[in-house]
């Protein structure tokens, strides 16, 4: 009965890359994978993600630096996609109608925050300009209510599936925003966490300003950066400045926290007001991804990068170490995964676990390499070897 | 009628082949015809002017009738070539390397 489930079950895959979006899928004994793609072919997809309340709903950001942003969302599973509100309109007279990728700061005085400056890479003053959408997080229960990370950093709401978009500006308002600073990918809000357990706490990530919890839905937020330290910056324990690179949470343990630092793994006990570093044996803790087993709350994966000016793995070897003591004690995970002339990187939103009873764990390297692990890392092997450098990779289990 | 031709990435997403024909009421000029491309491919807003200034984005350029219209004033009325259809408006990728 258990394997006949595995094989009922389905596992799919959504993977952004520099040159488009593949889908991969398996049935749950994931061992063999269909590829479908490229999507989008030519464009950046920086992130795919699925609608917990309807699988079928996946949105996209289609990015490009010729043709600017395009959100495209598919409602059968990826089979096929549209840009929301952008029918084609054969009427001379009708008002063009989309907005899907019009992502407008907020300055009205109603609901909005004066349109101040972040800092630029030269210390001064800089506007708020909209560059991409970094990151799509689609509601745990509407499937019409998407959250959408952006450059530069700030986080926009849809409640009409991606079909226009507002600002919740009292992040970008909030009082540090004028001292924010890009990271070298930019000043991008790459994390957006909802809490399964209280649906108006939000957590946010942003490079190079640090986390942001709300408790109100997003209309108001904070820093959560306590314990956080870094040599980069004038004062290392200041209240923001810290170039966090990702945020993983369990959804059944939704206080604790894992964050994998620009240098430095962190966890949080108490939703961010207090970070403590668990880097323990790793053997860099540099990197970029982090995420959390689905049913061992204290089971996290990382992959350790040589060092902030060399971002391959570290020693040529493909490693991802896990813990099962939530940090400090990490173990190499190697098996399947190439361990000489390796200089790959894996970015902060490439990896991602499924949910069946043995958890699985995918991850996409830039060097076009998709790799899963059906038995939580113990072994590893390619889903596909050659896509464009990826740059993000989601899971969803199908039943 | 305005024949407009549009880079490949742009045909894919207006779901369009090969030139796109427009009616464009006069005077024809970058903006009308941008306003008409837009109003009957409403994917493609943002995608050449950004949705908020209307500015032409950074690596696109305008060319008509073997010149750079790029710089022109918006507002200026195009070639009559174009304006009578003889010649295409075309949006071009400005060519960039890089990934």
């Amino acid at each position: 009965m258990l394997l006949e489930g595995v094989i009922m079950s389905q596992v799919r895959v959504l993977v952004g890359t520099r040159k488009g979006a593949f889908i991969l899928t398996s049935d749950g004994k994931r061992d063999k994978w269909e590829v479908n793609g490229p999507l989008f072919t030519g464009w950046e997809i920086y992130h795919l993600k699925a609608s917990p309340a309807d699988p079928n709903r996946i949105y996209a950001s289609q990015t490009s630096s010729w043709f600017g942003q395009v959100i495209q969302r598919s409602n059968d599973g990826g089979k096929t996609w549209e840009a929301p509100g952008g029918d084609i309109n054969p009427g001379q007279d009708a008002f063009p109608k989309s907005a899907s990728n019009k992502f407008v700061y907020d300055t009205s005085e109603s609901t909005g925050k004066p349109m101040t400056t972040h800092q630029f890479y030269d210390g001064k003053p800089h506007p708020w300009e909209f560059k991409r959408v970094w990151h799509l997080e689609p509601s745990l229960t509407d499937p019409d209510t998407v959250y959408a990370g952006v450059e530069d950093a700030a986080i926009f709401k849809s409640t009409d599936g991606a079909t226009s978009w507002h600002e919740l500006a009292g992040l970008r308002g909030h009082g540090t925003g004028p001292q924010w600073q890009p990271g070298a990918g930019g000043m991008c809000l790459h994390t957006i966490i909802l809490d399964p357990s209280d649906p108006k706490r939000m957590f946010i990530a942003i490079s190079a300003a640090g986390a942001f919890r709300s408790d109100d839905g997003g209309v108001t937020w904070r820093p959560i950066n306590k314990g956080l330290q870094s040599q980069y910056i004038p004062n290392p324990t200041a209240e923001i400045g810290h170039c966090v690179h990702h945020i993983a949470m369990n959804p059944k343990k939704p206080g604790v926290l894992f964050m994998q630092k620009h240098w430095d793994v962190m966890r949080s006990d108490d939703a961010g007001e207090q970070w403590r570093e668990i880097s323990g044996n790793l053997p860099t803790d540099f990197g970029f991804v982090i995420d959390v087993h689905a049913h061992e709350p204290e089971t996290i994966y990382v992959v350790p990068i040589k060092s902030d000016g060399e971002h391959f793995v570290h020693e040529a070897k493909l490693r991802v170490y896990r813990s099962r003591t939530g940090g400090n004690e990490w173990e190499a995970l190697t098996k399947g995964l190439p361990q000489t002339n390796c200089y790959v990187n894996v970015l902060r939103d490439a990896m991602a676990v499924d949910e069946l009873d043995s958890c699985g764990v995918y991850f996409g390297t830039t060097g076009g390499q998709v790799y899963a692990s059906a038995d939580a890392g113990d072994s590893w092997n390619p889903i596909v070897r050659d896509l464009p450098a990826v740059l993000s990779v989601e899971v969803q289990t199908l039943q | 009628m305005i024949r407009v031709v549009l880079p490949q990435h742009l045909r894919t997403l207006a779901k369009v082949s090969g030139e796109v024909n427009l009616e464009v009421a006069t005077p024809v000029t970058q903006r009308t015809v941008l306003d008409a491309l837009e109003a009957r491919y409403p994917m493609l807003l943002g995608t050449i002017r950004d949705h908020v200034t209307r500015q032409r984005r950074p690596f696109l350029r305008f060319f008509a009738c073997e010149e750079d219209l790029s710089h022109e004033s918006p507002d200026a009325p195009l070639p009559e070539a174009v304006s009578s259809g003889k010649e295409p408006f075309l949006v071009i990728g400005a060519i960039a390397g890089g990934m």
